[in-house]
C-alpha cells in the first residue's frame, strides 16, 4: 500500500453516470495539480448492473491501478431490475454498495446515498459489523433528496462530488468550472446548486479521518485522456483517413472516436454489414491510395483472417488494431484479457509476414499507432495494435507536448507517375509490381495506385509473378515467398534503428527479472519499485514488439537475470511461449505469473506472487495462478 | 484534372487495349460462357470512353475470377466473395475511378451473398457482373445457390432440397437500382447492358448467364432467348418497381422451366449513388480522398491542433 495517495472509487448502476462522472473527477484532480489514473469495471449491459471507476490521485506521476482503495462513493443502482422479486433479483439496487466492501482500505470512508438505499436494507447486508472491523467512516446522505430538490434525480451523481469535495477538503472550484464548461442555462444552475448543497451538508457531518490528498502542480500543460484517444489520434496524425467497422466492444471505442472526427479531417468512415467486410474496405481503400485502418476485438478479428491474410500476399498495406476482451467465443465482453496474442499472430493460412505491437500504456497508444502506420505503409504489410479493455478505457494524465508532432500522410512506397514511367514493365505493358530484387536492395518493390498512367498491375491472393499473374512456378514461389518474409527482418532492423518499442526498468545490475506484455506493463514498474524496497533485487523488460520479436534485445536481458517471472492476463502463457518459440531458450529461466479473472493486476499482486514464487508458497488462495520452468 | 493523368484522358479508345499481352488467350473451357462475359466487356469499354488505367476490375473465386488475367486493367482478385467490400471502398476513396467487380453465382449469392445485399443497399456508383451458370465449376460441379430445385450433383446425391435463390428479386429487394439479366450467347444485348450499367449511376447488377459446358450441361447454353425489350408478350415499364418485380419474378421461374429471359428488368434514375449521399450530409471530401495523398500542397490537420483542447 501506498501512503499519500487518493483512490477514489464511485460504484452504482450503468446509467447513473458513472463513467462521466468519474472522468470530471478525475480531470478536475489533474487541474488542481495532480496526477490521476483510473480503473473501469462494468457489466456488459445498457441499464442496471453493478458498476464501477476508481480514479487513482497523487502528487507524483500514477502509472497503475492502486492496490484497492481509500474512498467510496456508493452511489446504488437506479436501474436495479425489479427490485421487488427478492427470489430471483436479491436486493440488486445495493450491489454497488456491498461489492465494494473487499477492496475498501481499513480507515477508509464510505459515502452512499441513503435516498436511494434503505437504511434497514443495509442493515442487513452487515454494513456495521464490516465497518467495525475495518475502522471504515461510513456516511449515509440523502444524495438523492438533494438533487430532486434543484434538478433531477440522476443529478445524485453531481451531489456525490459535492460531498466528496467537504469530507476530503478539497473545495469545489474545480468542479463548478467544469460543471460551467460542460453544461449550460438551467441544467448548469441546478448542478451548480446541487453541488454547493451536499458540499455544505457534508461539510456540517465534521468526519474525521485519515485521509490526506496530497497537493501538485505541474510543470508543463497537461491533458487526460484514454488508450482509445490515443490510438485514434495516433492514426490521424499519421495520415489515416479511411476506417471501416462493426460494432464490438471494445473496440467501438475507437471506430466511434474516428468516426466522429474523420469528417472534419477530409476522411471517410464506413460501418458496413460485418467484420469480413470492414477489413476488406480498408484494403480496397488502401489498394487506391489512402491511408487506411479497421479493427475489432476477438470474435470480430477472427472474422478479418482472411482479409489479413489476402493483404499479405497482396502486399497491401493496412493497419487493424485488435481490442482484447476475455475469451474464448463471446467470454466476458467487457472483461479485459491479454489472450488474444496468439490468435492475433497465427490467424489466417499460410505463413504469416505481418507486423503485431502491444502498446504499453496511452502514451505508447499513439506512438506505437503511428509506427504502425509508418511500417505498414513502407513495408507494403498489415500491422495490427493490439490492446485490450484496460487500456482502452482507462484515463489518465499527461503532457500536451507529447501529441505535438508534425503529421506525417506520407503514402510510403508508392510510386510518381514519373517513377512509374522510369520503372520496369513486362513487353504487354504491365506494371511490375512484385519484382524479385527491388532497385535499392531492400524486399520491398513500389507500387502504383489505379488512375496512375501505366502503373496497371494485378494483385491477387494467388501466389503471382512480378506483373501479379498467377503462377505455380517453384522457383517464383520461392523467391516471392522470402521476399515477402525478408521484410520482417527490414522492419526488425528499422525498429531497432528508430524506435525501440521496449521498456527497461529497475536497477540494471538485478538479479531477478520481471518480463510483462502489453497493458500490463507499468502496473509489473510499480511493483517492482516495491519489491526493490522490501529487499529484493529486481528490474522488469517491458516488451510491446511482438510481432517481428526483438530476439536480440530479450536474450539479452535475459542473460542478465538468474531468473524471470513472466506476467500476463492469461491462462496459457503465452507470451511466455513465443519468447520461448522465437528466442529457442531459456525454458529454464522462465516461469508465469498468470491472471485470467477478468481484472487486471494489482502492483500489490504482482509483489506478493513474486515473492511467493521466489518462495515456493501457493498461489492457491488469490485470483492468480503459478506456472514453474520447464526447463530448455 | 486528376492528378493522375490516365484519369480523364481524352482520346480514342481501342478493345485491344483492353487485352493483356501477358495471357491474352483465356484458359476456361471449349464453349465456357465466360468467355461471353469477356468479349462483351471489352467491346463496352471504348462505348464508356474509359482507358484501362482508369478502370480498376475487383473479382472474387472461382472460374469468373480469371476474368482479371485476361482483362487488361488495374486489377484486384480479392477473396471468395468479397470482391464488393474491396470494391466499394475503392469507389469511396477514388470516385473517378471506373469500378467494375465481377464474380459467380457462388461468390455472390452464397459465401458473399451478405455483401452482395448491402451493396446493393447502399446503391454504390458500380457495376457487378455475376457469372451465373447455375453450379460450381471450378470445383467440379457442386450444387450452387441458383441451382435448381432437384438439381443433382456428388455433395446433393438425392437432389437439392432447397429452392434457388432468386436473384433479380433480391435485389431488387436490396435497393439495385440498374438489374437486368443477359446471356454469352447474346454478345450484343451483353456488351449493351454492360455499357449502360457503366454508365448507370448507381449500383447497376448484371446476372450474366454463362453456360458451363463441362459441369451443367443441363443448362443447354441458354437458347433460345428472348429480350424481353424485344418481345410483344412482356410489356412492361422497367422504371415501375412493380411492374419489375413481377417481370424478375417470371424470369426467374421460367428459366428452371427452360425459357430464358434476359434484358433490363429495373431502372432507376433518380436515387442518388453512395457517394452522393455521403458528400450531401458532410462525411466524404468533395475531392478524390486518393487524390490528396499525390499533392504535394495539400495540408494535413493535427489533432494537437484540433483535437486536444477538449482534454484539458
Amino acid at each position: 500500500m501506498t501512503d499519500n495517495e487518493l483512490i477514489w472509487r464511485i460504484a452504482g448502476g450503468s446509467g447513473d453516470g458513472i463513467d462521466s462522472t468519474s472522468q470530471n473527477f478525475a480531470k478536475a484532480l489533474m487541474r488542481s495539480g495532480l496526477h490521476v489514473f483510473t480503473h473501469r469495471h462494468y457489466p456488459s449491459r445498457i441499464r442496471g448492473g453493478h458498476t464501477y471507476v476508481e480514479v487513482r490521485a497523487k502528487d507524483e506521476d500514477v502509472q497503475s491501478r492502486g492496490d484497492g482503495y481509500n474512498f467510496l462513493l456508493a452511489l446504488g443502482d437506479s436501474f436495479a431490475r425489479n427490485p421487488q422479486d427478492e427470489a430471483y433479483y436479491g436486493k440488486e439496487e445495493l450491489k454497488p454498495l456491498y461489492e465494494n466492501f473487499d477492496d475498501l482500505r481499513e480507515g477508509g470512508v464510505l459515502l452512499y446515498d441513503e435516498g436511494l438505499l434503505d437504511e434497514e436494507d443495509v442493515d442487513e447486508i452487515g454494513l456495521e459489523a464490516a465497518a467495525e472491523e475495518n475502522g471504515w467512516h461510513v456516511v449515509p446522505m440523502d444524495l438523492r433528496g438533494i438533487a430532486k430538490e434543484h434538478g433531477r434525480e440522476i443529478m445524485r451523481n453531481t451531489a456525490g462530488i459535492g460531498a466528496t469535495a467537504a469530507i476530503l477538503d478539497i473545495g469545489t472550484e474545480e468542479f463548478e468550472e467544469l460543471i460551467k464548461q460542460n453544461m449550460a442555462g438551467d441544467m448548469q444552475e441546478a448542478n451548480l446548486d446541487v453541488l454547493q448543497d451536499a458540499y455544505d451538508a457534508a461539510s456540517e457531518l465534521d468526519i474525521d479521518h485519515g485521509i490526506e490528498v496530497p497537493e501538485g502542480s505541474h510543470d508543463e500543460e497537461q491533458v487526460i485522456l484514454s488508450g482509445s484517444n490515443a490510438i485514434s489520434y495516433g492514426a490521424l496524425d499519421e495520415g489515416c483517413r479511411f476506417i471501416s467497422g462493426y460494432p464490438m466492444t471494445p473496440w467501438t471505442d475507437v471506430f466511434t472516436i474516428m468516426s466522429q472526427h474523420l469528417p472534419e479531417f477530409g476522411g471517410i468512415s464506413e460501418q458496413v454489414e460485418d467484420e469480413i467486410a470492414a477489413a476488406a474496405l480498408a484494403l480496397g481503400a488502401s489498394h487506391m491510395g489512402v491511408k487506411s485502418m479497421s479493427g475489432s476485438s476477438g470474435g470480430g478479428f477472427a472474422l478479418m483472417s482472411e482479409p489479413l491474410g489476402l493483404a499479405e500476399m497482396t502486399e497491401t498495406p493496412v493497419v487493424l488494431v485488435e481490442a482484447m476482451r476475455a475469451g474464448p467465443s463471446t467470454g466476458m465482453p467487457t472483461k479485459p484479457e491479454q489472450a488474444d496474442l496468439e490468435h492475433v499472430l497465427y490467424t489466417s493460412q499460410g505463413d504469416s509476414a505481418r507486423v503485431v505491437f502491444a502498446p504499453a500504456n496511452i502514451r505508447e497508444c499513439y506512438t506505437q499507432t503511428r509506427s504502425a502506420f509508418r511500417i505498414a505503409y513502407e513495408y507494403q504489410i498489415p500491422a495490427i495494435v493490439i490492446y485490450d479493455q484496460k487500456i482502452q478505457g482507462e484515463l489518465r494524465n499527461m503532457p500536451a507536448s507529447h501529441f505535438d508532432e508534425e503529421p506525417n500522410a506520407d503514402p510510403g512506397s508508392v510510386l510518381t507517375e514519373g517513377e512509374i514511367e522510369e520503372a520496369a514493365h513486362h513487353a504487354s505493358g504491365k506494371f511490375k509490381r512484385f519484382l524479385y530484387e527491388p532497385e535499392d536492395g531492400s524486399n520491398v518493390s513500389p507500387r502504383s495506385v489505379p488512375g496512375q498512367k501505366d502503373g496497371r498491375y494485378l494483385a491477387t491472393g494467388n501466389e503471382h509473378n512480378e506483373e501479379g499473374h498467377i503462377s505455380e512456378d517453384p522457383d517464383n514461389r520461392i523467391a516471392q515467398i522470402e521476399r515477402r518474409l525478408n521484410k520482417l527482418d527490414d522492419i526488425r532492423a528499422d525498429l531497432d534503428e528508430n524506435a525501440s518499442h521496449q521498456t527497461y526498468y529497475g536497477p540494471e545490475a538485478a538479479d531477478y527479472g520481471v518480463l510483462v506484455w502489453g497493458s500490463q506493463q507499468d502496473t509489473a514498474f510499480e511493483a517492482v519499485d516495491r519489491l526493490n524496497e522490501n529487499g529484493h533485487s529486481v528490474k522488469a523488460l517491458g516488451v510491446s514488439d511482438m510481432a517481428p520479436y526483438p530476439v536480440e534485445e530479450v536474450s539479452e536481458w535475459l542473460d542478465s537475470v538468474d531468473q524471470a517471472l513472466v506476467v500476463e492476463m492469461n491462462a496459457t502463457a503465452q507470451f511466455r511461449g513465443l519468447t520461448q518459440k522465437e528466442i529457442g531458450k531459456y525454458g529454464d529461466k522462465l516461469s508465469s505469473l498468470l491472471k485470467y479473472n477478468g481484472n487486471p493486476f494489482e502492483p500489490a499482486e504482482i509483489v506478493d506472487g513474486f515473492e511467493s514464487s521466489i518462495n515456493g508458497e501457493d498461489l492457491a488462495a488469490t485470483n492468480m495462478t503459478y506456472l514453474p520452468t520447464a526447463g530448455d | 484534372m486528376s492528378t493522375f493523368s490516365a484519369i480523364g484522358d481524352d482520346r480514342e479508345i481501342d478493345r485491344d487495349e483492353f487485352t493483356p499481352g501477358i495471357e491474352p488467350q483465356a484458359t476456361w473451357c471449349p464453349g465456357c460462357g465466360d468467355f461471353g462475359v469477356l468479349k462483351a466487356l471489352k467491346q463496352a469499354m471504348p462505348e464508356v470512353g474509359r482507358n484501362p488505367d482508369e478502370v480498376a476490375l475487383f473479382t472474387g473465386i472461382g472460374c469468373s475470377g480469371k476474368l482479371n488475367s485476361y482483362f487488361n486493367s488495374y486489377g484486384f482478385h480479392t477473396i471468395h466473395g468479397r470482391s464488393l467490400p474491396v470494391a466499394r471502398a475503392a469507389k469511396l476513396a477514388n470516385p473517378e475511378i471506373e469500378v467494375i467487380a465481377a464474380g459467380g453465382d457462388g461468390d455472390g449469392y452464397g459465401i458473399g451473398g451478405n455483401h452482395t445485399i448491402h451493396t446493393a443497399r447502399e446503391n454504390h456508383d458500380m457495376t457487378y457482373i455475376v457469372f451465373n451458370n447455375e453450379i460450381f465449376g471450378l470445383t467440379k460441379g457442386q450444387t450452387s445457390p441458383t441451382s435448381p430445385k432437384g438439381h443433382k450433383s456428388k455433395t446433393q446425391p438425392h437432389g437439392s432440397a432447397k429452392s434457388p435463390i432468386r436473384p433479380l428479386s433480391q435485389q431488387l429487394n436490396a435497393g439495385a437500382t440498374y438489374i437486368a439479366r443477359t446471356a454469352a450467347v447474346n454478345p450484343n444485348q451483353a456488351k449493351e447492358i454492360i455499357a449502360e450499367a457503366i454508365e448507370h449511376d448507381g449500383f447497376a447488377h448484371i446476372d450474366f448467364l454463362t453456360q458451363c459446358p463441362t459441369w451443367n450441361k443441363d443448362a443447354k447454353h441458354y437458347v433460345p432467348y428472348t429480350d424481353v425489350q424485344q418481345s410483344d408478350e412482356f410489356d412492361f415499364d422497367v422504371s415501375n418497381r412493380k411492374e419489375a418485380a413481377e417481370m424478375m419474378r417470371k424470369t426467374e421461374e421460367r428459366l428452371y422451366e427452360g425459357e430464358v429471359l434476359t434484358g433490363r428488368m429495373y431502372v432507376e434514375e433518380d436515387r442518388p449513388s453512395y457517394g452522393q449521399e455521403k458528400r450531401s450530409i458532410g462525411e466524404m471530401p468533395e475531392d478524390p480522398l486518393a487524390e490528396r495523398y499525390f499533392d504535394e500542397d495539400a495540408e494535413w490537420e493535427r489533432t494537437y491542433d484540433n483535437l486536444l483542447d477538449h482534454h484539458k
